[in-house]
């Protein structure tokens, strides 16, 4: 089957659906790949880099969409480019079906297969294929430097000879990949970083990427299925909004992802608390296409009020083109090498694998969404958890007058063996005792992974019941001495020998091979 | 001249403590090992120029072949037979001790009243522990090598049986006692010796495959307490203080392993265990649903956009000597930038430490293979946890299912890291013979095939 890669056509989107990587992996699957000229030129792929790795570079643009089997895109095809695509084509790319009824009509009526990369069910086994995370992250990643751009101060803190440098404050709404992603990359360029989420689950996630996580007092769970939130209670938005004016004080960034599938964004950051900031302030609105979290955004604009700075890009991902090409080229590798079963080229649409399922959104020229909801989200369903407490592990305390009985008894025992017991006999007890007191304090410092080695050393030591032998070996040729002993002995000797020689030399060679 | 010799008993002893504190790093174990030479050295010289012995010809000669057998053995010796070897010295100091013993029994005596009752219950101990020791090592050996079946040996009323012997070699114990010197004492020996022959090896057959590290401690210490009990009858301190230090530290590495799994020790030696408990478990709802699996490439892509993975080898590593493309995993991995580590269970493997020495053979750094309690709370921020060979040791169920066979047993939280790779041969149930749901948990992926042949091909697919 054929696989062809148009060059965007939207004047922001820098961005391209192959890179030379992900067209030689394609025609390992048993692809031929066409490249429209220069598809790859705003994200830094020239057109001899995708010929070197074996893909056919197409200058006619009709013959780019007209002559394929598959299409793979970053955007949803515009009107012009719609009608030169083929019947029966399969195509795949962006295309929001919640937001665009009318490209799906438009789609199904001219038979046209459509997998929308926004609709890859977002369980654990579609990981690898979903677009809106390995792009999410990417805008969080650029909404941060955006933000850096727009400030006029350092993010992080300094001692300098010309004085102190306080780092500066961030507040990231919305903890999802791109809320997290900022997180992180505003932790690593040095900033105070909090975040705000309703699902209290991302708590340990923001804090492993070194923020702080902002709580209100009112207990809430936001989690919805899929891995986003949904709409919270009028309480909780009430102290969520006497919380975010707190904070208007005191951040100097403000970084809002908040998105609610299928719904205009949540309106969080309202015009007074733009006005409580501090002039030169940040503001960087994710939500921008849809609305915008931030009541002055103005999409795909840079806008000031009130002496603060509200970036409403909404092609974030696009700004970073290379990085965002590559990954979603490789989302796609994935979502192509699923649909190839058979590594050779033919490409089926397996309506009964839920994640092919929950993408495609036309097929054979009816639509085919919204899909059957998800049977598994990341996060199990909290009841499911309750079930099984975690298993304690009990101890059983022994109480004082116990171990004060059992050294009672112990101490009785030791006096009645000394009072029958020969002198001699309680000489080598002594002994014996103290010995496995000091064994045992020594033997619990021995290191775990050194625990073989411990036993062939003991191996050869325990070889010291040589000198028994020893000591009767002579017995043969001593006057009232028996021959059988000293065979006897002999073979004692014989067998120990082997022990204190094998035992010390493989504890040797093990402990050589230990190196750091 | 007396003196002189038990100063250099004394200074062996000082040597063969300094020699097993020596092993507690890795820094100073080598030092430790020359200590244990020392020691030695020194007790045979003291103990040959002393006045009681001057057969030197014999002494030479056994020593010699002795030497020369044990030499050629250890040289010999595979990191992945450690388990054998060690067991088969095992049974070389019993055999010691039960010659000894039987030596000092038909060695005249000129002790008398208390002195000649304490001295034949020193003989017939040592002769008992020593011929357990003998008779169960020969069987653990021939169940590590595999010339008989792992599995549990577990006749009817065995319990009954161990019990029986047992008693049985207490009334001897008294009636040759009793008897003093003479007349059946020889016979009511060798009944003993035969009987604790029998009871060794039952013992160690009613123990299946998976409690070996608990056996072989269990018989190394036991070749302690024969050590101690020759050196009662002998009079020897040295020997008393050597056994006394073998058999606790035997005795230590029993514990760890019990505590590994969450089991008493009276339990672990009484033995069958997975015979009579797995089949509870699975009327039980076990996990239900397919498994998924990956093809050696996916890992490979996987394993290349992890930064931090955690390998947990089992014994599935040893069985396919894998140890070796494992190191060569780790160290591509490595020079990549991620953080690779190992993550050993208590009980992985046939011998206490197996899995740390046979990663030792391959080369792979000490300082990257930890314990479970030092890295089982970093597998949530772990991306890739990798399982080469263990089934039990990484099961859900002693965490999560207060009715499973194996609750509360400490295990690796593998299911934690982001994505869990299981490399197995099949979708069996590992030793304890409860199946394990960790295969079918939704960021889990199985990987079937040998664990050498596997590990190569993912090498293979990972780009240099």
């Amino acid at each position: 089957m054929k696989i062809a890669i148009p060059k965007e056509s939207n004047v922001l989107e820098h961005r391209v659906a192959a890179t030379p990587a992900s067209v030689e992996k394609l025609i390992k699957l048993g692809f031929t790949v066409s490249v429209e000229t220069g598809a790859g030129k705003s994200s830094n792929f020239t057109d001899d880099a995708y010929q070197a790795v074996g893909a056919d570079i197409v200058s006619d643009k009709k013959s780019i969409f007209g002559a394929t089997d598959i299409l793979l895109k970053v955007l949803a095809p515009n009107p012009e480019e719609i009608a030169l695509i083929a019947p029966k084509t399969t195509l795949i790319s962006f295309l929001w079906p919640a937001q665009n009824p009318a490209l799906l009509t438009e789609l199904s009526e001219k038979s046209i297969n459509a997998l929308a990369m926004d609709s890859v069910p977002r369980i654990s086994r579609a990981q690898k294929m979903d677009a809106l995370s390995s792009q999410a992250n990417i805008g969080g990643y650029r909404a941060v430097i955006e933000a850096a751009h727009h400030f006029g101060r350092f993010l992080n803190g300094q001692i300098t000879a010309a004085g102190k440098i306080p780092p500066a404050k961030i507040l990231v709404i919305g903890a999802g990949v791109a809320g997290l992603s900022a997180v992180g990359t505003a932790k690593s360029m040095g900033a105070i970083v909090r975040a705000f989420d309703t699902r209290p689950v991302v708590q340990e996630q923001v804090e492993s990427m070194g923020g702080e996580f902002l709580t209100v007092e009112i207990e809430e769970d936001g989690s919805g299925t899929g891995g986003y939130a949904k709409e919270m209670s009028q309480e909780f938005i009430d102290a969520e909004m006497a919380l975010f004016r707190e904070q208007a004080k005191e951040v100097d960034i403000v970084i809002t992802t908040a998105l609610i599938p299928g719904k205009p964004a949540p309106r969080l950051w309202l015009k007074d608390m733009v006005e409580l900031m501090k002039e030169g302030s940040v503001i960087v609105d994710l939500a921008g296409e849809q609305g915008g979290n931030c009541e002055l955004t103005v999409a795909n604009e840079v806008v000031t009020a009130h002496g603060v700075t509200i970036i409403g890009y909404t092609n974030l991902p696009s700004r970073l083109p290379t990085q965002a090409s590559t990954l979603y080229a490789q989302n796609l590798v994935h979502l192509l090498t699923d649909m190839t079963p058979e590594k050779d080229g033919n490409m089926v649409i397996n309506m009964d694998d839920e994640v092919i399922r929950g993408a495609t959104v036309t097929n054979e020229g009816a639509i085919s969404w919204p899909p059957p909801a998800p049977v598994l989200s990341a996060a199990p369903p909290a009841p499911k958890k309750a079930v099984a407490p975690p298993v304690k592990v009990e101890k059983k305390k022994t109480s004082g007058t116990q171990i004060a009985i059992y050294w009672l008894i112990a101490g009785l025992a030791l006096l009645g063996l000394g009072n029958v017991a020969p002198q001699e006999f309680v000489a080598h007890f002594t002994v014996f005792v103290l010995a496995i007191f000091i064994g045992w304090q020594v033997i619990w410092n021995v290191s775990h992974s050194l625990h073989t080695p411990l036993m062939s050393v003991t191996n050869a030591i325990s070889g010291i019941i040589v000198v028994g032998a020893l000591l009767q070996i002579s017995s043969g040729d001593t006057l009232g001495g028996s021959t059988l002993v000293s065979a006897l002995a002999f073979i004692s000797v014989l067998v120990a020998s082997i022990n204190i020689a094998g035992g010390f030399f493989v504890t040797h060679r093990m402990l050589k091979m230990f190196r750091r | 001249m007396t003196g002189m010799i038990t100063m250099a008993y004394l200074l062996a002893a000082i040597m063969f403590i300094l020699s097993l504190s020596g092993l507690s790093s890795q820094e100073t174990a080598k030092r430790g090992n020359y200590y244990g030479i020392a020691g030695m050295t020194i007790a045979i010289v003291a103990t040959i120029a002393s006045s009681m012995v001057h057969a030197y010809g014999l002494i030479a000669l056994a020593m010699g072949i002795g030497a020369v057998i044990g030499l050629f053995l250890a040289k010999r010796v595979e990191m992945t037979s450690m388990p054998e070897l060690v067991a088969m010295l095992h049974s070389f100091v019993g055999l010691a001790a039960v010659l000894i013993g039987w030596g000092g029994y038909l060695e005249a005596s000129a002790l008398m009243g208390t002195e000649l009752v304490i001295h034949n219950i020193e003989i017939y101990l040592g002769i008992f522990i020593g011929a357990v020791t003998l008779s169960g090592s020969l069987v653990a050996f021939a169940k590590l090598k595999g010339l008989v079946s792992g599995s549990p040996l577990t006749l009817p009323g065995r319990h009954w049986m161990n019990g029986a012997a047992i008693l049985i070699s207490v009334i001897l114990l008294v009636m040759f006692v009793k008897a003093g010197h003479g007349g059946s004492t020889a016979t009511m020996l060798m009944i003993m010796t035969l009987i604790s022959l029998a009871l060794g090896v039952h013992l160690v057959a009613a123990i299946g495959g998976a409690d070996m590290p608990v056996v072989v401690s269990m018989l190394n210490s036991y070749s302690g307490w024969a050590a101690a009990a020759t050196g009662f009858m002998l009079g020897n301190d040295l020997l008393i203080v050597t056994g006394a230090l073998v058999g606790s530290s035997g005795a230590i590495l029993s514990l760890i392993m019990c505590r590994g799994m969450n089991r008493s020790f009276i339990s672990v030696i009484m033995g069958g265990f997975g015979t009579d408990s797995g089949a509870v478990a699975d009327s039980d709802d076990g996990p239900q649903g397919d498994p998924l699996f990956l093809s050696h490439q996916e890992v490979a892509e996987e394993l290349e956009d992890a930064d931090s993975i955690i390998i947990v080898p089992g014994y599935g590593m040893a069985v396919a000597h894998a140890q070796q493309a494992v190191s060569e995993l780790t160290e591509t991995l490595r020079k990549k930038g991620k953080t690779v580590r190992f993550g050993i269970h208590p009980v992985a493997g046939r011998l206490p430490g197996h899995m740390n020495v046979l990663l030792a053979e391959a080369n792979v750094p000490y300082d990257i293979v930890l314990e479970m309690d030092e890295l089982n709370d970093d597998f949530p921020t772990t991306d890739m946890a990798l399982v080469i060979g263990a089934n039990d040791t990484v099961n859900p169920d002693a965490v999560e299912k207060p009715s499973s066979p194996i609750a509360g047993m400490p295990v690796l939280e593998v299911w934690k890291a982001k994505r869990c790779v299981v490399m197995k041969r099949s979708m069996a149930s590992g030793y304890a013979g409860v199946a394990n749901p960790l295969f079918f948990k939704e960021n889990s992926r199985m990987l079937f095939g040998d664990a050498k042949d596997s590990v190569q091909e993912i090498l293979k697919n990972l780009p240099k």
